[in-house]
């Protein structure tokens, strides 16, 4: 147990994280913006589990385990989509997300 | 561990196998790729037949890993789905803008493919996120296949972002999950008592699968990935992937949350409805072929959740069987699209007009897809159509039952639209008649065998019956 804070200030803390995600997710235009809001929603999860694990859970490594495995996943997301993003960059000279429309019904 | 033991995961050593093969090939040959086609379909042939070979059942890793009958009968109808994928991809990567980056396509595919074998058999949260990610992630990059195309780019950055997204949420409701049962492992009753947070982490744990099995409000990505990608990997998507996903959903909705069996019913009951209603009302209004067959996808995956609902034996079984015919007869109709954008360029609607005329045959297998989507008998989609809304009617869900009808008979006047258009609409240039390379036709062979065999050998329902378990 750390001493004198308790569980819930570090949950407030990764949930803040999450819907900051979320929302710039959802309101950034620019693609690298996007791609680095998942990271602080990914990021936000791993404190959760670091946090169970050793707040409510010590005896057991799962919760390390699992975020040990999302950091390195999300490496190789973050490898493939800003692959892609070069491969639209030479096409469209931009990263824009109002330039990436060429897909509508 | 023993050898033995090993031989319970023949399914994805036999995938890792032929990726490492595919992997010598492409060092091992000179400029002249086309070999590698022929290596990459036969291998994941015998795959697929050594996988409905009788098996060993049981579990590895601590019960990391579950295999049993229920399980191989999934993963073989999603190898069957890569098969036909492969064999409807020969001719497109024969092209000349494809020359030199064959083999990425197969090894990118096995790969995921692997990952889809591996979420089926997932008994843990862990190795269920490894391999949801390992399913999605190569398909990014596949998405964005045609590297000189803007709109191929704009797939796959929708598709990685979305995913990323959605695995985020996903993991959200896992941490929770986590925080409240203090394991990870699916086996039962560990969720008994976890309350309302439970239900929270439960929700983003829904919502997470959801954008994969493309659940309307979750399917903005859909129809945008599936036009701008390759077609072939338009049908990957809409058939291994979607497939996959709704297989651990239903896997892990019966097991590990049969507690909160009142939450997930409300919550499937209200997205079935909107799922199959938008999904079918803006398939009538699409011009493009590709785009309206994300569409109808995306409204069957609001079918397929007739048979979730009810949480039985029967139900699941229908589930099963309907998603067996869905690769059938999905692919078929990819599989016309795709020969007929290889040969002429062409995917919009207006394009098919007359399409009887030049190439009779084709028309006819699309016919029969459009009738197995339809569930018009004695196609075998009917079959399937029959089975869910029986699951659906046995637990009692009359409403829901009257909304699926309902949709069913608008989707039938969308897909007559297309025939409509193939066999009576008149055309000044009709798409000029071609022939098809041998790979498509035995594609297009095993769809309709599939499509008619399947709903009239009863032996595939009640073997599927036999090892389905409800709540």
């Amino acid at each position: 147990m750390i001493e004198g804070v308790p569980l819930s200030h570090i949950l407030v803390v990764s949930s803040i994280m999450f819907f900051v995600g979320v929302y710039g997710f959802v309101t950034r235009k620019n693609l690298l913006t996007m791609l680095i809001s998942t990271e602080l929603i990914l990021n936000a999860v791993n404190i959760n589990f670091v946090a169970f694990n050793r707040y409510l859970y010590p005896d057991k490594m799962e919760g390390h385990f699992f975020s040990l495995f999302i950091i390195a996943i999300a490496a190789a997301e973050a490898a493939v989509a800003i692959a892609i993003f070069i491969s639209l960059y030479r096409n469209l000279k931009s990263i824009d997300v109002e330039d990436v429309d060429s897909l509508k019904h | 561990m023993s050898w033995e033991q090993f031989l319970l995961m023949r399914h994805e050593l036999l995938l890792i196998l032929a990726a490492v093969v595919v992997l010598v090939a492409e060092i091992a040959t000179g400029e002249d790729k086309n070999g590698i086609n022929h290596t990459a379909i036969w291998l994941m042939a015998s795959i697929t037949v050594v996988g409905f070979l009788p098996a060993p059942v049981g579990k590895l890793f601590g019960g990391m890993y579950v295999v049993d009958s229920l399980r191989l009968a999934m993963k073989n109808t999603l190898n069957i789905g890569l098969l036909i994928v492969f064999l409807q991809s020969a001719r497109w990567l024969n092209s000349k803008e494809n020359q030199g980056r064959v083999s990425e396509f197969y090894l990118l595919l096995l790969a995921s493919v692997i990952g889809v074998n591996y979420l089926i058999s997932s008994g843990n949260f862990l190795m269920f996120y490894l391999s949801l990610e390992l399913t999605t992630i190569p398909v990014a990059a596949l998405a964005a296949y045609e590297q000189y195309k803007s709109r191929s780019a704009e797939a796959g950055i929708k598709l990685i972002l979305s995913s990323a997204f959605s695995s985020g949420i996903l993991l959200f409701g896992l941490s929770i999950i986590y925080g409240v049962t203090g394991s990870l492992d699916f086996s039962l009753a560990v969720f008994a008592g976890a309350g309302s947070l439970g239900i929270v982490g439960f929700i983003f744990f829904f919502s997470g699968l959801a954008f994969k099995i493309s659940i309307v409000p979750f399917h903005l990505w859909t129809a945008d990935v599936y036009e701008g990608a390759p077609t072939n990997i338009s049908a990957y998507l809409s058939v291994v992937s979607k497939g996959a996903a709704v297989f651990i959903l239903i896997l892990t909705f019966f097991s590990f949350f049969r507690e909160l069996q009142d939450v997930w019913q409300g919550v499937i009951f209200a997205t079935a409805i909107i799922t199959m209603t938008v999904g079918n009302l803006f398939a009538i209004r699409q011009k493009n072929l590709k785009r309206f067959l994300a569409f109808s996808s995306i409204a069957q995956a609001g079918f397929i959740f007739l048979g979730v609902i009810g949480g039985s034996e029967l139900g699941m079984a229908a589930t099963v069987y309907f998603v067996l015919i869905y690769v059938f007869s999905n692919l078929a109709a990819f599989g016309v699209v795709n020969i007929v954008a290889v040969n002429s360029g062409k995917e919009s609607m207006e394009d098919y007009n007359g399409l009887y005329r030049t190439n009779p045959r084709l028309s006819l297998v699309m016919m029969l897809a459009l009738f197995s989507l339809a569930g018009i008998p004695p196609v075998a989609g009917f079959f399937g159509k029959f089975f869910l809304f029986t699951a659906a009617a046995e637990g009692g869900f009359y409403a829901l039952l009257i909304i699926a009808v309902l949709n069913a008979i608008i989707s039938l006047y969308y897909y007559l639209l297309v025939v409509k258009a193939m066999f009576i609409n008149k055309s000044e240039n009709p798409i000029s008649g071609f022939t098809s390379d041998f790979y498509t036709r035995l594609s297009l062979v095993i769809c309709v065998l599939g499509m008619i065999g399947i709903g009239f050998i009863g032996e595939i329902y009640d073997y599927l019956q036999s090892i389905s378990f409800g709540l």
